[in-house]
């Protein structure tokens, strides 16, 4: 029998690189041996893109894209379809899961400098695949056609139209029509369950080749690649099969009771993950008293809102949000730090980072507030804040005062 | 071989063939491009809408859908008339210059009759459809409040002739549409025979600003 097997796998390797693939990226790929907790963040996204995957493919065989019966059969998968109400809950839960896995992930970037040299590439792949899943899930939360989903749509869609001399036409071009309507929705349910996931699914293939290619950075930020025994691996290095396989096990476990506990207790988490509003059906001639994005957007919209017109335009506000989400592109570039890791940074770093992370997440609390003029205030000011950590970062880091780096990687 | 290529030729042929490929390329593009673009229901659901006025009682307004958007027309009593030339200090365009109307409503009122306000009811900051707020200075838009509309997506505030008052987020006074009337009470949303609108198109660009 083995022998069969055997002979079955030679056979197939000799037509297909199976066993060698499984060897580079598997049981033959060395990733450092002192991977801290943050290290869990990018399996778990993996994990949680599979389950949106499975999911949504089972929501499509009961929802309708039709502005007539999209409400009614969201309401019909939660009321009549068995068990229909765990599927949408496990859906929505897992947007809002998914850009909490994904903030912690490109913090832990932030933290250990991960986006550095040689790792550039792999920085810029993993922003890509941030600004698919943002479309990805602000074109999905129209599919329910709830107040929440229609406004929301209007008010982001109208942001293109301050956009100079083109803005009207690509708004209707991203409509097609003169306001959200039915077609805008048919088309967002294309986008949403074939093109960005066809997309996302082949950005995260390249995000992980990369990785594979350059190797995995670590919490000191040293290269595990420099010392390589004689059997040519690193010395500080385990194969990610079994090791980091089963450390990874236990995350994904941990992270399923809270995502189940979420499912069960609190799918709309307090009106965040699911909002209030959107349990009532899209009305196109009432906007409700007050509107908010779903809270992973909510900081990019308080730095929207806390640009004043300029020049009787909304556009300078619309250009900072823009900024404010494509700025990390350029990371890898604004970084003069002679080290990588904040354990080898000196006070300056920390203390930046340390505000850059009060302003994120005070802005994305400001975001679901209304927008009185002592929020707007305090918005404005976190908002410099945001832009300082990235404009002023080659100033900083230069002069910041680091630690030297070990020479290999250190572990308790 | 090689020393009797002909280099430029070749790189010719490439260009020629990429052109063409280009060509090739952008015209099996227009399929896709273009049913990307309002259909033709789509335009066509641009259509003019009548309304009966007569029921309308003074200070009050009612809400009808042009072009899948809100349209509020209001009986404006004499009181608002009144108070609505008392706050040009504090309006962003008091005199409708920038052109968010038609000709024949660039005047004090915005309107052909006086009390009658005709009005796109979409906020030309984001698009989000404001509150009607006709009351005089309520406790929470405060004393100056003369009534008006109350954007609750960013706070943009509007006086009763639609025109938007300075240092809040939407740049211009709201739209007042193409309209005309067919009797005393009868009301033709969308068609005003001087300004003729093509299928569906806004009147103006701003429309959906």
């Amino acid at each position: 029998m083995m022998n069969l097997l055997k002979n079955l796998l030679a056979w197939v390797d000799e037509r297909f690189p199976l066993t060698s693939t499984w060897k580079a990226h598997a049981s033959e790929y060395y990733a450092p041996k002192n991977f801290n907790f943050w290290y869990f963040f990018g399996g778990l996204a993996l994990l949680v893109l599979v389950i949106q995957i499975v999911s949504g493919i089972f929501l499509t065989m009961n929802y309708k894209p039709d502005a007539l019966f999209a409400f009614a059969s969201v309401e019909y998968i939660m009321r009549d379809v068995q068990l229909g109400w765990i599927l949408r809950n496990i859906h929505s839960t897992g947007a809002s899961m998914f850009f909490i896995v994904i903030y912690l992930h490109m913090f832990r970037g932030l933290m250990y400098g991960s986006y550095r040299k040689p790792r550039e590439l792999l920085w810029i792949i993993g922003m890509i695949i941030y600004l698919a899943l943002m479309g990805e899930a602000f074109m999905g939360y129209l599919l329910p056609w709830g107040q929440m989903s229609f406004w929301g749509a209007q008010v982001i869609v109208n942001l293109f139209s301050s956009v100079p001399f083109v803005g009207p036409d690509l708004a209707i071009l991203i409509r097609g029509d003169f306001v959200v309507s039915d077609i805008t929705l048919n088309r967002f349910f294309a986008l949403h369950v074939v093109a960005i996931p066809l997309i996302l699914v082949l950005i995260i293939v390249a995000h992980l080749v990369a990785l594979h290619e350059v190797g995995s950075n670590n919490p000191d930020g040293v290269e595990i690649k420099k010392h390589k025994g004689p059997d040519g691996h690193p010395v500080d290095g385990i194969p990610f099969f079994p090791y980091m396989v089963v450390k990874d096990a236990v995350a994904a476990v941990a992270f399923l009771i809270v995502f189940v506990a979420i499912i069960f207790f609190a799918p709309d988490m307090g009106g965040y993950f699911l909002e209030y509003n959107n349990f009532v059906p899209a009305n196109p001639m009432k906007t409700p008293e007050h509107i908010a994005p779903v809270w992973y957007f909510t900081p990019y919209y308080a730095i929207l809102r806390a640009v004043p017109p300029l020049f009787g335009s909304q556009f300078p506000g619309v250009v900072a949000m823009g900024v404010a989400t494509v700025i990390f592109f350029a990371l890898p570039w604004l970084d003069r730090g002679q080290v990588k890791s904040i354990r080898y940074r000196g006070p300056i770093y920390k203390a930046f980072l340390a505000a850059f992370v009060v302003s994120f997440v005070g802005l994305g609390y400001l975001g679901l507030m209304p927008a009185t003029e002592l929020y707007t205030w305090i918005s404005r000011v976190l908002a410099v804040v945001y832009f300082a950590f990235f404009f002023l970062m080659p100033w900083y880091t230069k002069i910041d005062k680091c630690k030297p780096e070990p020479d290999r990687v250190t572990s308790k | 071989m090689t020393e009797n290529v002909d280099q430029s030729k070749r790189r010719m042929l490439f260009v020629a063939t990429a052109a063409a490929g280009g060509v090739a390329a952008a015209g099996a593009g227009a399929p896709f491009v273009m049913s990307l673009m309002p259909s033709e229901r789509a335009k066509a659901a641009g259509a003019p809408v009548e309304v009966d006025i007569g029921a309308i009682e003074p200070g009050t307004m009612i809400s009808i859908e042009w072009q899948g958007k809100p349209v509020w027309i209001v009986r404006r009593t004499p009181e608002m008339l009144e108070l609505l030339a008392k706050h040009d200090g504090d309006l962003a365009d008091p005199t409708s210059s920038i052109p968010q109307q038609p000709e024949y409503c660039n005047n004090a009122t915005r309107s052909i009759k006086p009390e009658v306000l005709v009005v796109l009811g979409v906020c030309t900051h984001l698009g989000c459809s404001p509150t009607f707020r006709p009351e005089v200075s309520p406790a929470d838009l405060g004393a100056n409040w003369a009534g008006g509309w109350f954007c609750p997506c960013h706070g943009s505030r509007f006086d009763l002739a639609a025109r938007v008052f300075k240092g809040v987020p939407a740049p211009t006074n709201l739209i007042i549409p193409p309209h005309q009337y067919l009797s005393e009470t009868r009301l033709l949303i969308g068609d005003d025979d001087k300004s003729k609108l093509k299928g569906g198109q806004p009147a103006d660009k701003g429309a959906t600003a």
